[in-house]
């Protein structure tokens, strides 16, 4: 089959690979029709995250139809159309059983890896490094879906590829953004970076019952987006002083909740952006936590700091104090996407909201070292590219 | 009295004399009979009669040895130099036999320590203990446990574990250079549903034994799991390549272990990626040892 591997940084490259077995009895295999290129999957791209190996299959927002079933999967039969979540998750552990997906103690057969790196380790991922699994990706034609049983949504016909794709991952990770910020009517909540994650998190702040959403990036077609679909203020913080504006906007007080849809690969003005550059390229620090900072400085007294956006290890500067001093709440995590499948299916079929909102660009996958370098560059004001294989 | 008691007891005499030659040399040298002034030189040697002595009282018991040792040269050092002292005429001869009959003494004590926690020391047994909660009751982790042919299922360095009758069973281990590894064993304890102890037989080529414990966690539906592995590798250098039967980080096997020993229980299958696709020359050994390298950095 064909399958878009990572080949070093910068690099990845549409290749021959064998197709994917069976392997236990809970895998199914899925014969892939959408898939997604994630801005988390740019952060492979740009090696920023450990333990990538040349030749890993990318890819973790794909959904297509069932091709083949493990003994151990009785809920889905062949000809089954699914999306599939990206955290994989065995449904019978600790933290399966407090739907905490993300965290199945059972999924990431590199356990040992994530424990030196972390502490404890989380769940497997399809296509992200070998500290969470080193499981084949599904920016391919075919791709094994360990636990088939507990992962996989059946989507019945009359809804399109686009319309649920983004199940898999952006969605929930946006919902799962607002949700953490416990939003009480009328409230104003501000979201760092207008990518794909962060188009859903606006939306879903109103869903939630949010007064006020602010959207904040220096990329004007995403302000745009947020502006126009997501019905958000924006602040360019290209033009202002991003602190200073947010106090002038809620009477000096700050946002209700403020969230952190950029992650390791932020960029900062001036003295404290060039730091990071050069500690993160001097790897003195993994990651480049800019947008954390504004969050967290940005935020209401008593305030939650939300944090979608992906950290791979360590970072510093981060003011502790005002955190402290303050009484901030910090919740983060990868997204417990399987808690959230059904209830947001639900919106989507009620016309709530239609998430192919976000979709730029489609193209072939045989186009994706393409599509990886465009969504980069945000050259052709990409936001969101789907590619389909087989065409 | 152990061998290591009297070592530290070595470590106080070292310290008892290093006090004494370094603070009163000459009132020493006296005692055992020597006339000229050789401060400076009985001062040195009090110096590492404390280092021996401070090495002594503050190493690990299973590290003591090569301090016992250096008590060993020093004693030597000792008798070289009372050797030298009879040839000068000016010494007293009857003091300085006492002493060298007393150094003598120290120095077969020092030897016979030393050689023998030497060799406990290469054959010092090593165990292993972790845990882990396993949302399953400890009726059925028993269950499975009690059965010894099913430890390879998750214990990879086992080849194969035939029950033979009753409380028997033959066990076959994948040890070092591809070697088999084999042995009997012998349940000693079972307490259905909360403990299996088991021990090998002898005749084993590697004596071990080990415990697992099955107790109801307090306030979750889970058991916690605990296991100590024990293990005495015979004496030599087969003993030293049989001390590797669990790895170069016995720790990191067993925990290992209980990990896909959790997975199976709690999902029925051990999660791989042994076999998937990738964009590269599979190479399943290559790709281990880079696991196993990312681990034990």
């Amino acid at each position: 089959m064909k399958a878009n591997c990572w080949c070093g940084i910068g690099e990845v490259q549409v290749m021959d690979v064998p197709d994917p077995q069976i392997l236990n009895p809970r895998d199914c295999i899925v014969k892939i029709s959408s898939t997604a290129i994630c801005g988390s999957d740019l952060h492979l791209y740009d090696g920023y995250v450990p333990t990538m190996q040349a030749g890993d299959v990318l890819g973790h927002e794909f959904m297509g139809e069932v091709v083949e079933t493990g003994r151990g999967v009785n809920n889905l039969k062949v000809g089954d159309r699914v999306v599939v979540p990206f955290p994989i998750a065995c449904g019978n552990c600790y933290f399966c059983d407090k739907q905490m997906f993300s965290l199945c103690e059972n999924s990431n057969p590199n356990a040992a890896i994530a424990e030196k790196m972390w502490g404890h380790s989380p769940c497997g991922i399809f296509g992200y490094s070998h500290m969470t699994g080193g499981y084949a990706g599904g920016q391919a034609e075919y791709a094994r879906v360990p636990f088939a049983d507990v992962g996989p949504i059946k989507i019945e016909d009359g809804l399109s590829d686009e319309q649920v794709l983004f199940l898999s991952d952006i969605f929930p990770t946006g919902y799962m953004a607002a949700e953490q910020c416990n939003i009480q009517p009328g409230d104003t909540v501000a979201v760092w970076g207008c990518g794909p994650v962060g188009q859903f998190t606006i939306k879903s702040a109103w869903l939630l019952g949010a007064g006020r959403v602010i959207a904040i990036d220096d990329v004007p077609e995403r302000l745009q987006m947020a502006s126009e679909e997501g019905g958000a203020e924006v602040i360019n913080r290209n033009e202002v002083d991003v602190l200073e504006v947010l106090k002038e906007m809620t009477a000096g007080r700050g946002p209700d909740a403020t969230i952190d849809a950029v992650g390791m690969e932020a960029n900062a003005h001036g003295l404290l952006g060039a730091y990071d550059r050069i500690k993160q390229a001097m790897r003195l620090e993994t990651d480049r936590p800019a947008a954390f900072r504004e969050c967290i400085m940005a935020c209401r007294n008593g305030g939650t700091v939300s944090v979608p956006g992906v950290y791979g290890g360590f970072v510093d500067k981060i003011p502790l104090g005002s955190i402290m001093n303050r009484s901030l709440t910090i919740k983060t995590g990868q997204t417990h996407v399987h808690r959230y499948l059904r209830p947001l299916l639900e919106r989507i079929k009620k016309g709530e909201i239609d998430p192919s909102f976000v979709i730029t660009h489609t193209m072939p996958l045989t186009d994706a070292a393409e599509g990886y370098k465009m969504f980069r560059d945000h050259d052709d004001e990409c936001i969101k590219i789907v590619l389909k294989p087989g065409q | 009295m152990k061998q290591q008691d009297l070592a530290r007891a070595l470590g106080w005499f070292s310290i008892g004399l290093g006090v004494a030659e370094l603070l009163a040399p000459r009132k020493l040298e006296k005692a055992i009979g020597v006339r000229k002034r050789h401060t400076g030189l009985t001062r040195s040697y009090g110096l590492r009669e404390l280092t021996a002595g401070i090495g002594l009282l503050t190493a690990e018991e299973k590290n003591l040895s090569p301090w016992m040792w250096s008590r060993v040269a020093g004693d030597v050092l000792d008798l070289a130099s009372l050797g030298s002292g009879f040839s000068s005429d000016r010494n007293n001869k009857s003091k300085l036999t006492f002493a060298t009959a007393a150094v003598l003494g120290v120095t077969v004590a020092d030897v016979l320590c030393s050689m023998k926690l030497a060799e406990d020391e290469a054959s010092s047994t090593r165990s292993v203990r972790h845990s882990v909660s396993i949302r399953k009751s400890p009726e059925e982790l028993y269950q499975f446990w009690r059965n010894f042919e099913n430890l390879p299922k998750f214990m990879y360095h086992l080849h194969s574990v035939k029950v033979t009758g009753g409380n028997r069973s033959h066990w076959i281990a994948k040890g070092p250079a591809k070697m088999k590894v084999e042995w009997e064993a012998e349940i000693v304890d079972d307490q259905p549903n909360h403990l299996i102890s088991w021990q090998s037989l002898p005749g084993a080529d590697v004596d071990n034994w080990g415990t697992i414990k099955f107790e109801p966690a307090q306030h979750t539906k889970e058991t916690i799991v605990e296991v100590e592995l024990g293990y005495a590798p015979p004496a030599g250098a087969m003993g030293a390549l049989m001390a590797k039967l669990f790895g170069e980080a016995p720790e990191q096997t067993v925990k290992d272990d209980l990990r896909r020993f959790k997975q199976l229980m709690e999902t029925g299958e051990i999660p791989t990626i042994q076999g998937q696709p990738a964009g590269r020359a599979t190479s399943t050994t290559k790709y281990e040892n880079y696991v196993r390298d990312l681990v034990s950095a």
